[in-house]
């Protein structure tokens, strides 16, 4: 099994690589772009075949290390 | 007795020796605690998390290091009512860690800034700046990519409102949240700070202000129960 985290950073915190995607964006030609914001995205392999029992861990995962909770949101995907 | 530090290092850690230094110059016995050790030599009076790019800043600056075994110790040492220090890196592995509020971020300008930083000693209650005057300026160097300091404004006023900012910047350098530098935890006695007072612990360093620092640190005596 795979397990995709997609961290992003929550909505209020200021992300300061975003601003300046959107600047360089804006300095390229394309109008029209609003906020930009930055994320990463984890893939995970794993063990076992029941796919619940995979999301919890790697929700464990994303509380003890991916993710840096005071900043940051998580989304699991599990394929 | 003279004060017994530990320093931490970590694969990474590039102001490790320069700490030691520091405190021995100021009459520390230092020891160097390998990350993978599970425990502190006993009877220690500081634990100091040292500057540099442990484990390459992977994933989040300190966020690896904040998870080795060395920091449980550190942890359950700063719980016992030991005194720890934390620069740069060192800072950032300590907010990692949890003993420390809030989150250190991209520096809003997106550079790396390397300079002296002129600072302002923000409270004189803590074991750290109690030699020196309240509001005086010092100046340490900074060299950080991730020093934008932030915390939701709950902990911001906590901070303010209980004196546990420790320094602020002059003129501020990263976006910090009220030009923050360094931070005191509840009991006072763990303190994050980015700038590097080691880094001015020597004349030919070309400032001298860490040396009053690391005079003040050699005063500790050892927490009770350690």
């Amino acid at each position: 099994m795979k397990a995709r985290v997609h961290v992003t950073l929550k909505p209020g915190v200021l992300d300061p690589q975003g601003e300046a995607v959107r600047h360089a964006l804006g300095s390229l030609g394309f109008d029209g772009v609003g906020e930009v914001r930055i994320g990463k995205v984890i893939e995970v392999e794993l063990d076992g075949a029941d796919p619940a029992a995979a999301e919890g861990r790697v929700r464990e995962m994303c509380e003890k290390l991916l993710a840096n909770t005071v900043i940051e949101n998580y989304a699991v995907e599990i394929s | 007795m003279s004060l017994r530090a530990g320093v931490i290092v970590f694969p990474g850690s590039n102001c490790d020796r320069d700490l030691a230094v520091a405190l021995r110059g100021a009459g520390a016995d230092v020891t160097m605690i390998w990350h993978k050790d599970s425990s502190l030599p006993s009877g220690l009076d500081l634990v100091a998390v040292p500057g540099g790019f442990s484990f390459g800043d992977y994933l989040r600056c300190g966020a690896i290091a904040a998870r080795s075994p060395v920091m449980r110790a550190v942890s359950d040492f700063a719980h016992a009512g030991g005194h720890v220090l934390g620069v740069c890196n060192g800072f950032q592995v300590l907010i990692e860690a949890g003993l420390l509020p809030g989150a250190l971020m991209r520096n809003a300008g997106l550079r790396f800034v390397c300079a002296p930083a002129a600072l302002e000693v923000a409270t004189t209650d803590s074991p750290f700046t109690r030699d020196f005057r309240k509001g005086e300026t010092v100046t340490f160097p900074i060299a950080h990519h991730d020093g934008n300091y932030i915390a939701d404004p709950t902990t911001l006023a906590r901070l303010e409102g209980d004196d546990r900012v420790a320094f602020r910047y002059a003129v501020n350098p990263n976006g910090s949240a009220d030009s923050i530098a360094g931070i005191l935890s509840a009991n006072r006695r763990v303190l994050g700070l980015m700038p590097h007072p080691e880094r001015a612990a020597d004349p030919a360093h070309g400032g001298t202000d860490g040396i009053r620092f690391f005079a003040g640190l050699a005063a500790l005596t050892a927490p009770a129960g350690a």
